[in-house]
């Protein structure tokens, strides 16, 4: 038997699965692999496995359990082990994804189209004013889903720097970074919670103090942690996904001509943007709450299992030519947003926001380029959202 | 050819809204966020969409069975 591979591995290219990972994919659908801390976890990087078991009873979510997989140092907190919905098992789950459900439906966010046209066509007018060469990141990624987000809860405008720095942080920061802007975050939401339930109003935060707290089905502290999570889970995930999925594009001129000439190939574009970059690498971090069967192997109760995006969102058992990126592929399938109950509550928001930003963009700024070589673009992140600190763009 | 008969378990549905996304005409959400289903008997043109539909939905919620 073969050592298990170290996971999760950092990328050297923004957009391409560590070189490592090859070896990983050709072990699968399902092998063990160690993680950061000596400890070992079963992987599954097969997209039909990854289905399988992510729609499976046995499987839980429950971070506080002894065994679950911790991939980096900062997921050891209490606040990152007691994350409402990501870190909830049935029943209390599905309330709490009922509660949100009605203001994050297709639906509803189809309703939030031109708000967000007018907010990313803001930001456009700002790129231009400052001229080339311009940071995407700076100017467009972090700022766009921080208003987003913030808007729809009904966060004032004022606060919603000091929530892209702090998720940010949580995100992204050491174990002791995150843990204190978490904690930053935790002491803001709660002040603002007790202002809502004095005083609610249009946004999010007001319409559940309306539904659910004067009714009685959540208190004071649960809506904090709901809010926590809305903030913390809209940032970094879709900023890195619009940088990213920028990249990918510039670097495939073919396929950019392809989208210039047929505009209407946004939308599958995106799902295969979304596909290619697997944004947070892993997807799901698990443990078995009874023994589990798949591929021919059994997890067994009490045992920590993950599943890698990169690898299931290229799975060659699915997709013909899996590593190349075809914005016209009939069935760009991927897990990039999960997959079974904990399916991202945020993923038609992310996707429009995806769709009205490229779209601003590629009409008017149809010239865009790197400023730099791709090679020379600061990136970070292994095992969680994948990040480019810089995107400096020329036209 | 046969037809398909569609439903949709509104219990287990999570409001991914990628039935919708698949095809609209057949699918479509309540306030709640909730699938409904608009056409049990889809015209065969829906068909692919619809088994597309019933694919991608993260919930299994909804079942094709084929109608005489
Ligand atoms: C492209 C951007 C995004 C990506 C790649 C992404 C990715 C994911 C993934 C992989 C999960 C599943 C986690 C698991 O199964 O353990 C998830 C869950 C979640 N996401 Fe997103 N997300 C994105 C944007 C958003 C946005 C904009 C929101 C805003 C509300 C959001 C809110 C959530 C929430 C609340 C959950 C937990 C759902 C649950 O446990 O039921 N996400 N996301
Ligand atoms: S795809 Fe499934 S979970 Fe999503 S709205 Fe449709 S039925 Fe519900």
């Amino acid at each position: 038997m073969t050592e298990a591979p170290p996971y999760p591995q950092p990328r050297t290219c923004p957009y391409e699965p560590p070189p490592g990972y090859a070896e990983i994919g050709e072990r699968g659908p399902i092998l063990k692999v160690r993680l950061y801390d000596g400890r070992e976890a079963w992987m599954i990087t097969g997209y039909r496995e990854s289905r399988e078991l992510l729609t499976h009873p046995n499987l839980s979510s429950q971070r506080t359990h002894p065994n679950f997989p911790i991939v980096a140092p900062r997921f050891r907190s209490q606040i990152a082990r007691t994350l409402a919905l990501i870190a909830m098992d049935p029943p209390v789950h599905d309330t709490y994804r009922r509660y949100l459900n009605p203001h994050f439906s297709l639906k509803a966010v189809r309703r939030m189209r031109p708000e967000l046209e007018r907010i990313v066509k803001g930001y456009v007018d700002e790129i231009l004013d400052h001229g080339p060469p311009a940071d995407l990141v700076r100017l467009l990624a972090v700022p766009l889903p921080s208003l987003v987000i913030c808007r729809h809860l009904g966060v004032p405008y004022e606060d919603h720097e000091f929530f892209q720095d702090s998720s940010g942080a949580v995100m992204l920061g050491t174990e002791e970074e995150s843990a204190t802007a978490a904690q930053n975050l935790v002491d803001y939401i709660d002040s603002l919670v007790a202002d809502q339930v004095k005083n609610p109003t249009d946004g999010l935060l007001g319409t559940l103090v309306r539904e659910r707290v004067a009714t009685g089905d959540i208190g004071h502290d649960e809506l904090v942690s709901i809010a926590l999570v809305l903030l913390i889970a809209a940032h970094e995930t879709t900023s890195s996904s619009l940088a990213l999925g920028i990249i990918t594009l510039l670097e495939h001129p073919d396929q950019l001509a392809r989208l210039h000439a047929g505009p209407s190939l946004l939308p599958g574009a995106i799902e295969e943007l979304l596909r290619y970059i697997a944004t947070t690498d892993l997807v799901a971090t698990r443990i078995a709450k009874g023994d589990i069967e798949i591929a021919g192997r059994t997890i067994r109760d009490g045992e920590p299992v993950l599943v890698s995006g990169t690898l299931a969102n290229r799975d060659p058992a699915v997709h013909g030519d899996a590593d190349v990126l075809d914005i016209t592929r009939e069935n760009p399938h991927h897990v990039t947003f999960g997959f079974g109950i904990h399916q991202c509550l945020g993923q038609n928001l992310a996707r429009i926001e995806l769709e009205v930003a490229f779209h601003e963009l590629l009409t008017r700024i149809p010239t865009m380029r790197l400023a730099v070589d791709v090679a020379d673009l600061p990136i970070l992140g292994a095992g969680t959202v994948q990040r480019v600190l810089s995107l400096p763009v020329e036209w | 050819m046969s037809t398909v008969r569609v439903e949709a378990d509104r219990e287990s549905c999570i409001s991914a809204g990628r039935c919708m996304a698949a095809n609209s005409s057949v699918f479509d959400q309540d306030d709640d966020g909730i699938v409904v289903v608009r056409t049990t008997h889809p015209a065969p043109e829906h068909r692919d969409s619809v088994r597309k539909a019933a694919y991608l939905c993260p919930a299994g919620a909804i079942t094709l069975r084929s109608a005489p």
